[in-house]
């Protein structure tokens, strides 16, 4: 049928060409006898030519059409018997008994400053409680005061009845903590980007990403469905060039450049790198090809800048110029949920959109209420040079001394990687060895934690890694401490 | 329209089987109770009928309802919507030249010249339809989300495009909108004590994924209690129940891999399945011969183009669907499942608590072996009164999660509180805590769910699902009426929930009601709607008395 299509189109085409171009010559009024005169009218070789062509469509339309492929049916019963042959692989695939995560460590009681792991008391450098509000009483008992008010759960979404009078408030409180119009929140850190890009980026928009981006950036990106292009991490010439091939492609089709939204997502401090994104370069950059900003800050939300706003602060960015800033609530916060903050115009679009938002139940209100009073205690005392500097006091000390690791990330960062100086070679040896360290050091009493990606589902695999957490609640001999005891571990194992 | 929505929900064609000489007719009414009537169009020639007539394999009549809509009520819909375009159209055309006031945010001035960050034709529902009717949703709550619960009351000056508390408080609005199915959402009470101390023993926060430093006792001690209430061998917890669908889905399929997906499952299964990067295919609410016909198919011819066979096959249900009210066909899939060797993920988020005499969701419902359905998922938001998200299946299966979950990985553990608030409230289900409150609720939420049921049906109106789903949608059609409805019943102190496009088909817009084990006899009798605004479309007496005999 293609093929009679196909060749039929010129006919068809030349047919009202002619017939069109007899009308046209016959003036406006259309009547039956000018068309009959135009016919007369017409060169004979015209005529010839469209008689057969009629003919040929009659022919074809009589002529028996053939298929390409001849399909096979097949009958029931060897369709049984595919049935029946059909083995599908196992749900999952058997693992060994030693995968390195299938035993967690167990840890007993209060995960804060103090840690019992598997039945052992220790000071801990792996939980996010950047400012050490995880057991803080006043928290406590704001979450206390909320769960004897409200319960525990909301037992609903927030369109159905699952908005309370808590989450209006710290919504507002968000906004105004970071200096913006709006708020949102939603229950989960996890989800909180994951939700946002793709409420906002969709099929055959832009996206230019970090390479380094976290795992929740990933399956945002990949929710979104949109054209991802990384950059390399942190590299602005890299992502100035593809801000420039991109330009030249919307040059060359301006009507689809018209309705391509672009994006550059990055964090503020990246989870895997510790290290800082270049922002006001970025926000240059965003001027210059128009493009929008999105910003992750689950690192450095309540770290960075005097009052612990985060990137925009430390580097004196206005906020107003990043379209989307995002965090989870779960590390300096110490609760659990994550929100996303900025212009009413960007974020109220979630309300509707974000996946996350209107499809979840909503954070329970006692964790809404630790997550205010955390705040208030954030905004009465920001303390945040210190800890900046308790920060950059730990960087110095793990720095020096530690034969066979090496220190990576920013030395303000609060979470930052020691990894091996020279890696053996396979990835599970090196893990390995980097247990092997922790485990030295849980003996000793201090609590530290290998880096674990999924690491066939990573898009860039980070390097192994021991995370070494600072808090406020650690003092100088803990950090002594500690720092001896890593010193010792891999003098003693890296040999 | 009309007709292809009912043969949506209906399933097939072959259920519309009238009894008693009731004559079908086209409009209007019911055309009959699905009784398992299904013929099997592809019936196995050399098999034993694995499940035979439908019929054997339930234990007790499965009764489920979806009337046809009037063909009157779908054209009047139709003409409502058609209405509010045209006035959408001329109140954009207003606002454009700035007659009308425009209240909705805009661009700042820097980013005039960037890529609009939305397609205007995209907000055209939102901003002409769905905001003039907006005050019925996200009503803030200050209280309990129990039986009664107290709302913030809001007005607004604009037509809802901006709200102002008032300041007062409407006190004790009968909650017919949480899914607080087993009344467990309370500030009192044992669960409430538990939780109190949890709070004071752990804080609220963990601070770490379950794989770094996040797995407490309290995680643990849940899981285990988890895997004993579902009755299979392990069971993990995570920190929401939306992840746990759009997190562990792609840990378990792959490309080469299938999804079967019903056509109503729940955005976050959509997600997890797309971000799988498996092959999606979807089959027809409930109906098992579009199952087994793309189960077939799939089987037999392999994957697309390539044609090799499927690595394998995941059918993807949940056990109460939470828009139409109706109960997954849990037998026959199993026994799907079984013939063509497919696995099953049961997504129990509204049935497990709320269904089956022991609270143990649909599985328990039907009497089959929970070691049937491969993967065991539910959420304990709602019948729990807490948060979060489990899944439940044999020893390999969790250890594998526990290793390759995104959100045992990636994502910070549950809060200490919420787990004891699941672990006392699961006990309680469970009769450990030596009282027979648990069985007390579970036996209240049947009972309030088959009076309120049969309540609203005796006023005459469409309510739709299985006779035993605590959700019972009751239909509105018309748009404008989700709004006022939804007004009409805050003024006699009753919350209810209001549902349209996009989350129903469009002229199947809803009211729902989720019925509680906490709601009393009494509460429940207040409501009592009206016929001022012309819902009442079973009108044939002689229907309704048939269908109560399905009741007695």
């Amino acid at each position: 049928y293609t093929i009679i299509i196909y060749l039929s189109y010129p006919i068809y085409l030349s047919i009202m060409r002619g017939v069109l171009s007899s009308i046209m010559a016959s003036g406006q009024q259309w009547v039956l006898v000018e068309m009959v005169q135009a016919f007369y009218e017409a060169p004979a070789y015209h005529l010839i030519l469209e008689g057969i062509l009629i003919l040929w469509i009659i022919r074809l339309l009589f002529s028996k059409t053939y298929k390409l492929h001849e399909t096979y049916k097949l009958t029931e019963n060897e369709k049984e018997d595919l049935i029946e042959e059909w083995q599908p692989e196992p749900l999952v695939p058997t693992l060994s008994k030693d995968h390195p995560s299938l035993s967690y460590d167990i840890v007993t009681g209060s995960p804060s400053h103090k840690i019992i792991i598997n039945g052992k008391e220790c000071i801990n450098f792996a939980s996010f409680n950047f400012l050490g509000l995880l057991d803080n009483e006043r928290v406590k008992q704001k979450a206390l005061s909320s769960l004897k008010k409200y319960g525990v759960g909301t037992c609903g979404p927030r369109g159905f009845y699952g908005t309370f009078d808590v989450h209006l408030e710290l919504e507002s409180r968000l906004a105004n903590f970071m200096q913006t119009e709006e708020a949102i929140i939603y229950s989960y850190g996890f989800a909180t980007i994951a939700s946002a890009i793709p409420a906002y980026s969709k099929r055959g928009d832009i996206i230019f990403v970090d390479e380094a981006a976290c795992f929740s950036i990933q399956k945002g990106l990949q929710a979104s469905r949109s054209f991802i292009k990384y950059f390399k991490h942190n590299d602005m010439k890299d992502l100035e060039r593809l801000l420039k091939e991109q330009d030249l492609e919307d040059q060359k089709n301006p009507r689809k450049a018209r309705v391509t939204r672009k994006f550059i997502v990055v964090e503020g401090l990246f989870i895997n790198t510790a290290d800082i994104c270049p922002l006001p370069e970025l926000v240059k950059l965003k001027y210059k090809y128009k493009v929008r900003i999105f910003l992750e800050e689950s690192m450095s939300f309540g770290v960075l800048g005097e009052h612990g706003r985060g990137v925009t602060e430390h580097f004196g960015v206005n906020i107003d110029d990043i379209d989307l800033i995002s965090a989870n609530m779960e590390n300096a916060v110490a609760t659990v949920g994550g929100f996303c903050c900025g212009r009413s115009f960007v974020i109220d679009h979630q309300r509707l959109s974000g996946q996350g938002y209107c499809f979840s139940a909503s954070l329970p209100p006692m964790l809404a209420a630790a997550a205010i009073e955390a705040l208030n205690i954030m905004e009465e005392d920001p303390g945040n040079r210190s800890f900046f500097n308790d920060c950059l006091n730990v960087a110095l000390c793990l720095c020096d001394r530690i034969p066979g690791l090496r220190l990576e990330g920013e030395p303000f960062a609060p979470a930052l990687h020691l990894q091996l100086e020279k890696s053996s070679g396979s990835r599970e040896a090196d893990m390995k060895l980097l247990r092997s360290i922790i485990d030295y050091c849980l003996n000793r009493n201090v609590a530290l934690t290998l880096a674990r990606y999924l690491e066939k589902e990573e898009r860039f695999l980070p390097t192994p890694s021991i995370r070494v957490v600072v808090t406020v609640q650690q003092t100088e001999e803990e950090i002594q401490k500690a720092v001896s005891c890593i010193v010792e571990a891999a003098s003693v194992l890296l040999q | 329209m009309t007709e292809s929505s009912v043969n949506k929900l209906l399933n097939g064609d072959s259920c519309r089987r009238t009894s008693n000489g009731l004559k079908t007719s086209k409009n209007g009414f019911v055309k009959n109770h699905c009784l398992l009537q299904q013929p099997h169009k592809y019936r196995r020639p050399r098999d034993k009928q694995p499940h035979g007539s439908c019929e054997a394999l339930y234990k007790k009549p499965f009764v489920e309802s979806f009337e046809e809509t009037p063909l009157m009520v779908a054209v009047l819909t139709y003409m409502g919507y058609g209405i509010l375009t045209i006035f959408g159209y001329l109140r954009d055309f207003l606002r454009q030249w700035n007659i009308e006031k425009r209240h909705i945010a805009r661009e700042r001035d820097e980013q005039k010249d960037f890529v609009p960050l939305y397609q205007d034709f995209e907000n055209f529902y939102n901003r002409n339809l769905y905001i003039r009717i907006r005050d019925n949703w996200n009503r803030p709550v200050c209280s309990v989300p129990g039986p009664k619960m107290d709302l913030i009351e809001r007005s607004t000056p604009n037509y809802n495009w901006t709200f102002e508390y008032t300041g007062r408080v409407l006190k004790d609005v009968l909650n017919l909108g949480s899914y607080n199915y087993l009344g467990f959402a309370e500030n009192k009470g044992p669960c409430a004590d538990a939780a109190i101390e949890a709070t004071q023993a752990y804080g609220v926060g963990v601070g770490s994924t379950r794989c770094e430093m996040g797995n407490l006792d309290i995680h643990e001690e849940l899981e285990q209690l988890v895997a004993r209430f579902l009755g299979v061998e392990s069971s993990m917890a995570f920190g929401m129940g939306f992840a746990t669908n759009s997190m562990n889905i792609p840990a378990l399929t792959g490309k080469g891999c299938l999804i079967l997906s019903d056509e109503l499952n729940h955005a976050s299964l959509v997600l997890g399945a797309r971000l799988s990067s498996s092959t999606i295919r979807v089959f027809k609410h409930n109906n098992m011969q579009s199952l087994e016909k793309l189960l077939r198919d799939a089987i037999v011819h392999g994957q697309p183009r390539t044609h090799r066979p499927w690595k394998k096959i995941l059918i993807v249900v949940e056990g109460i669907y939470s828009m139409e009210g109706s109960i997954v066909r849990l037998p026959e899939i199993i026994a799907l499942k079984k013939h063509y060797k497919a696995y099953l993920y049961l997504d129990e988020a509204h049935s497990i608590g709320a269904l089956g005499p022991n609270g143990k969701g649909v599985v328990d419902y039907f009497g089959l072996d929970p070691k049937d359905v491969d993967i065991m998922m539910g959420t304990f938001t709602k019948s729990f009164g807490a948060a979060g998200g489990y899944i439940g299946g044999k020893k390999e299966l969790i250890d594998y999660l526990r290793c390759h979950s995104h959100s045992a990985v990636y994502a910070t553990s549950m809060s200490p509180p919420v787990a004891q608030q699941i672990i006392t409230s699961m006990k309680i289900i469970m009769g450990e805590d030596g009282t027979t409150l648990g069985a007390d609720r579970l036996r209240q939420l049947h009972e309030n769910t088959t009076y309120f049921r049969r309540k609203l049906h005796d006023m005459g109106l469409i309510i739709y699902g299985n006779e035993d789903s605590p959700v019972i949608p009751m239909m509105l059609y018309m748009p404008a009426k989700i709004g006022a409805f939804g007004r009409q019943m805050l003024k006699k102190n009753i919350g209810i929930v209001g549902v349209g496009f996009p989350a129903t088909p469009i002229i199947e817009s809803r009211a729902r009601f989720c019925v509680s084990a906490a709601h009393t006899r009494e509460m429940l009798n207040t409501v009592n709607i009206s016929d001022s605004w012309q819902s009442k479309y079973v009108r044939r007496l002689k229907y309704i008395n048939e269908t109560l005999t399905y009741y007695k």
